[in-house]
């Protein structure tokens, strides 16, 4: 049964009084699939988790955890999922070893396996020197791995993370980063965030949202060949014919950014040799010429700002 | 009922990591413990040697202990919100309610092992307060009905307070608000036995309604059946209340 969908959501639909927050959204996650959800801020990532967690109810659709439904049957359905929310449901007065001990007993794992699954807990988020500390005194960093040993003590086939390295340091971030790809192997995991390197480093998959609704889903390399026009970014010394650097060859666009600076949109042909070929003749002084290919921003920030996409939804 | 426990345990455990427990514990034995001295100087002083020729004189159970319950009862009417005001208030505010949601529990064992965290904590303050008539016992003999009687009233009196607590906990993420508020309604019903009791205007339902008339037959060594029910009734109702807020908060928080 590999390829039984682990989570399967259709057609979810969640009001906040009149504010429609997600709108039709659908996702499916196999298993052994690191999911990155992305999205600008209020776009509905954190509301779809906690309705895939279980914590709020959508106002419409259906919710199915390893093929158990979970609002039909959420005791048995929640066993599959590891949640970690934006903010880490830690007991701050608690040693990271007794509020691992409690989450253990609350996830019904049997008492004599706790000692066991808490150790590859803690030894997983590298808490073993800080395991009898009191979680008020663990700084950011040590709290959100705690967050996170408690989402996979329990050893879920689902683990949803709701933007896990806000607040880390970069080092951490890396740790966390590595922790996810391992945990890719044998857990499937829904990951949020807004940091756009982030998905890149540990999805497989990405699905974009935008005011709830889903505007890309596919591989990360789907999303690489989506790539539009590159841009070269020129700038002068001197006072320069903007009509004269439109007529070149494969230009398709220019946009004066600043003064005497402008970006150039253009077609597969290389422009940046007739661009200082043209400089050269008219005395222009060329004094920058910078190719830039798409970048994940921009192409994120296209996704995001251009109407719905019809294909690749999903 | 496993988890129920659990929960229960860690909550009462959680409680005296803060200093707010022993505080609460530390000062309510001491303003008690004054009290109690006070009332008995003024049974030695004044009603022993008043009442000694009388053919059947009130003994030091009714006398001392029976006025010290029934303040104990006044004073944790300002203390149970202070106790109950965290249950789930301080856990939406640090948004650690996630992790019970989140977890194979229903919102019946979350309410449930919460209250029962509470419960333990009323046990220990019941049973500090037995300390004091049973220091009595080196000189005296006493009335153990009564005694008994008026620790299951207080019991019932604080479950009740505490029930009432936690379901205004629930509806709000500022532990200070469920304070207020549920000091405010317990303070109501007190009212409301003052308004049913008074001379011109008493009111036998009004005196149903309030915990607090059936907080005083416990003290007089009654034990009816009515009054517990109407305790078990009282806890039970804002206990499914506190569920039924639980299970909307996911329809609609």
């Amino acid at each position: 049964m590999s390829n039984q969908a682990l989570i399967q959501a259709s057609g979810l639909n969640r009001f906040y009084g009149k504010y429609h927050a997600v709108n039709d959204f659908n996702l499916t996650l196999h298993k052994g699939e690191v999911l990155g959800l992305l999205g600008p801020n209020g776009a509905g990532k954190s509301t779809t988790m906690q309705m895939l967690t279980g914590n709020i109810s959508p106002s419409a659709g259906e919710i199915k955890i390893n093929g158990i439904d979970l609002l039909e049957n959420p005791q048995q359905a929640k066993k599959s999922i590891g949640y970690l929310p934006e903010q880490p449901p830690i007991y701050r007065d608690m040693t990271s070893n007794e509020f691992l001990s409690y989450c253990a007993i609350l996830h019904d794992i049997p008492k004599a396996k706790c000692q066991a699954v808490k150790s590859l807990a803690i030894e997983r988020c590298g808490l073993g020197d800080v395991a009898d500390k009191l979680i008020a005194n663990l700084s950011k960093g040590y709290q959100q791995r705690v967050g996170i040993a408690q989402a996979i003590l329990h050893q879920p086939q689902v683990v949803i993370l709701d933007e896990p390295t806000v607040g880390l340091d970069p080092i951490q971030i890396t740790e966390i980063r590595e922790l996810i790809r391992e945990l890719g192997k044998d857990h499937s995991v829904i990951l949020s965030t807004h940091i756009l390197p982030e998905v890149q480093a540990v999805c497989d998959r990405v699905q974009i949202i935008k005011q709830g609704k889903t505007v890309f889903s596919d591989s990360f390399d789907q999303l690489e060949k989506r790539q539009l026009s590159p841009v070269l970014m020129v700038g002068f010394d001197a006072v320069i014919d903007k009509a004269e650097l439109s007529s070149l060859a494969g230009v398709i666009k220019v946009d004066e950014l600043t003064k005497n600076r402008y970006q150039l949109t253009f077609k597969e042909t290389p422009i940046a040799s007739a661009v200082s070929q043209l400089s050269a003749d008219k005395g222009w002084k060329l004094n920058e010429l910078t190719l830039q290919n798409e970048s994940l921003e921009q192409i994120f920030m296209n996704l995001i700002h251009n109407e719905v996409l019809p294909e690749g939804e999903g | 009922m496993n988890k129920v426990f659990t929960i229960a345990i860690s909550e009462f455990k959680r409680l005296f990591n803060s200093p707010l427990a022993w505080s609460v514990l530390a000062i309510l034995q001491f303003i008690l413990a004054l009290m109690f001295l006070m009332f008995m100087e003024e049974y030695i002083a004044v009603i022993q040697p008043a009442t000694a020729t009388m053919q059947n004189p009130p003994g030091v159970t009714s006398i001392v202990l029976s006025p010290l319950y029934l303040w104990a009862g006044i004073i944790m009417l300002a203390v149970m919100p202070i106790m109950t005001m965290r249950l789930f208030a301080e856990e939406r505010m640090n948004k650690t309610l996630t992790l019970l949601l989140s977890s194979p529990l229903s919102s019946t064992q979350i309410v449930l092992g919460k209250f029962i965290g509470v419960i333990f904590f009323i046990i220990l303050i019941v049973a500090m307060m037995i300390l004091m008539p049973l220091a009595l016992t080196v000189g005296t003999s006493l009335d153990w009905g009564v005694i008994l009687t008026s620790s299951l009233g207080l019991f019932l009196l604080l479950s009740s307070f505490a029930a009432a607590g936690l379901f205004i906990s629930s509806l709000t993420s500022q532990p200070i608000i469920a304070a207020v508020s549920s000091f405010g309604l317990l303070l109501f019903l007190v009212v409301l036995y003052l308004s049913g009791s008074s001379q011109s205007n008493s009111s036998e339902l009004f005196i149903y309604l309030s915990h607090f008339g059936h907080f005083l037959p416990f003290l007089e060594g009654v034990f009816d059946t009515s009054d517990l029910v109407y305790y078990l009734l009282f806890i039970v109702g804002f206990l499914v209340l506190a569920i039924r807020k639980l299970d909307n908060d996911r329809l609609l928080g």
